[in-house]
């Protein structure tokens, strides 16, 4: 299986820290309170996964690095 | 350090009444014990940092603090096994199955359905005798009505809600007795509606969830009658009062109310310094400890009850210039009125557009808004979490 590469729009990013919480170590909030990942690219982990599923603002995407694909957040 | 032995007793603010000062209470301490009206002894987080990072963590588990016999009396006992008293995994898949109603996205679609509840209300306000008692007339219907239509709740149902919400938010001056009662004909009415929609789908919340456990089996019957409650209690009193008590800090400064009837386009930055100053409530629910954690440099044992004080967060003086100072042109974002982490408010968005929409209307159709009683007259429900108004009595147009 192929990595996934993370990415988080900090436009859309309303600082819930959901991600944080949900994906230990994964994601990271900067001084405006606004989240990215803190490795771009990553092991398939459903952590990651259910982060991306339950961020309210739906900022966080996920693909797959091999592929460019988006991975299905279900 | 060591645990000191003796807590400190503690009383949340009451309703109306200044709150107390935290940093002289704990000594400075970023964490410290105390003893609370209602018995419990437990543990108060306060400051930005400190707050921030207890509720991120999952070691405060939400599970726990809601176990039966641990529960703190009142609307905690409801919240077992729901969305609001579950941890990682259990919560994720909870929160999952309605995360994507809530959305940023989809909650900006429903603006203009709010803006027109909003306009209608106000309609049905200017076309009565003043004064108008706001509760009644606008700040409850307005977040009841929106709620509804999202769970898909007929809308001739929403005043028995009411008095449902009022005895399940209560707190622990509430008689315990009281509050199951309403918990249990709360959760009857939506096992009854879960039958009807199930036989009749429609696009709606509730049918949506129906779906998710019928056909993916992705949460029990109890979770998805727990699910509805909490949903349609949480959509209530919380945004409800946060419009009256929004109101009087806006009527306390006229000059800033002034400001955004001419300049609305500052009302999204002012609905966030009005989040940051608000006190909704008594105390946030509260976590308990997995292991003993180490926060602000004090260890808290294993099994305690741990509180944050998200008010104090909001007024952290390291983070928010002049803290104390209301002021609608500042950027008040980053504080903490919703949480964070995986009990984040679920309706965050939902309530930003509800406030946004309201104060838009409330400025521009009504203006010369003002109380029509001193506002120390106001009354406030007894027996609450939360601050509420039993009315708030306005007038508008010319003295």
């Amino acid at each position: 299986m192929s990595r996934w590469r993370i990415s988080v729009d900090k436009d859309l990013c309303i600082g819930s820290a959901m991600c944080v919480a949900i994906a230990p170590g994964r994601f990271a909030l900067d001084e405006r309170q606004r989240s990215g990942p803190v490795e771009a690219e990553i092991e398939p982990d459903e952590l990651v996964r259910d982060a991306a599923a339950s961020c309210p603002s739906e900022a966080i995407s996920l693909v797959d690095a091999g592929t460019g694909q988006a991975v299905d957040l279900d | 350090m060591t645990i000191d032995s003796s807590p400190v007793a503690f009383t949340p603010a009451r309703p109306g009444q200044p709150a107390p000062d935290i940093a002289t209470i704990s000594g400075g301490r970023p964490a410290f014990r105390a003893e609370l009206p209602d018995g419990r002894v437990v543990w108060l987080v306060s400051g930005y940092e400190t707050v921030r990072q207890m509720i991120v963590d999952q070691r405060f588990s939400r599970a726990l603090a809601v176990a039966p016999g641990r529960a703190a009396p009142g609307f905690e006992m409801s919240a077992a096994g729901s969305i609001s008293g579950t941890d990682p995994p259990e919560h994720t898949r909870l929160r999952k199955l309605v995360a994507s109603a809530f959305t940023a996205r989809r909650v900006e679609a429903l603006r203009p359905r709010v803006a027109g509840i909003v306009n209608e209300l106000i309609d049905a306000m200017a076309a009565r005798p003043q004064p108008a008692d706001l509760v009644a007339s606008f700040s409850l219907p307005l977040p009841a009505q929106v709620i509804c239509e999202v769970l898909g709740v007929p809308a001739a149902d929403t005043s028995q809600f009411h008095a449902w919400s009022d005895a399940i938010i209560g707190d622990w001056q509430r008689d315990a007795g009281e509050i199951m009662t309403a918990v249990a004909e709360l959760y009857g009415y939506f096992s009854t509606l879960i039958g009807i929609k199930r036989a009749r789908p429609a696009d709606d919340l509730i049918s949506a969830l129906i779906a998710a456990r019928d056909e993916g089996d992705r949460l029990s019957e109890h979770e998805l009658t727990a699910m509805c409650c909490a949903l349609l209690i949480a959509g209530h009193e919380t945004t409800a009062n946060h419009i009256n008590l929004s109101l009087l800090l806006l009527l306390d400064h006229p000059d800033q109310v002034a400001a955004l009837r001419a300049g609305p386009e500052l009302i999204p930055a002012a609905v966030e310094e009005l989040l940051r100053c608000t006190r909704l409530g008594g105390l946030p629910p509260a976590r308990v400890t997995t292991e003993d954690v180490r926060l602000g440099g004090i260890t808290i044992p294993a099994g305690e009850q741990v509180i944050p004080l998200y008010s104090t967060a909001n007024r952290d003086r390291s983070v928010f210039t002049d803290p104390d100072r209301f002021d609608v042109t500042r950027d008040g974002a980053g504080h903490l009125a919703f949480g964070a982490g995986v009990h984040h408010c679920l309706g965050a968005q939902l309530a930003r557009v509800e406030l946004q929409e309201a104060f838009r209307g409330l400025i521009a159709r009504l203006p010369g808004l003002r109380l029509a009683v001193p506002a120390s007259d106001l009354e406030f429900k007894p027996g609450m979490a939360i601050h509420s108004l039993r009315e708030l009595p306005v007038r508008w147009g010319e003295p």
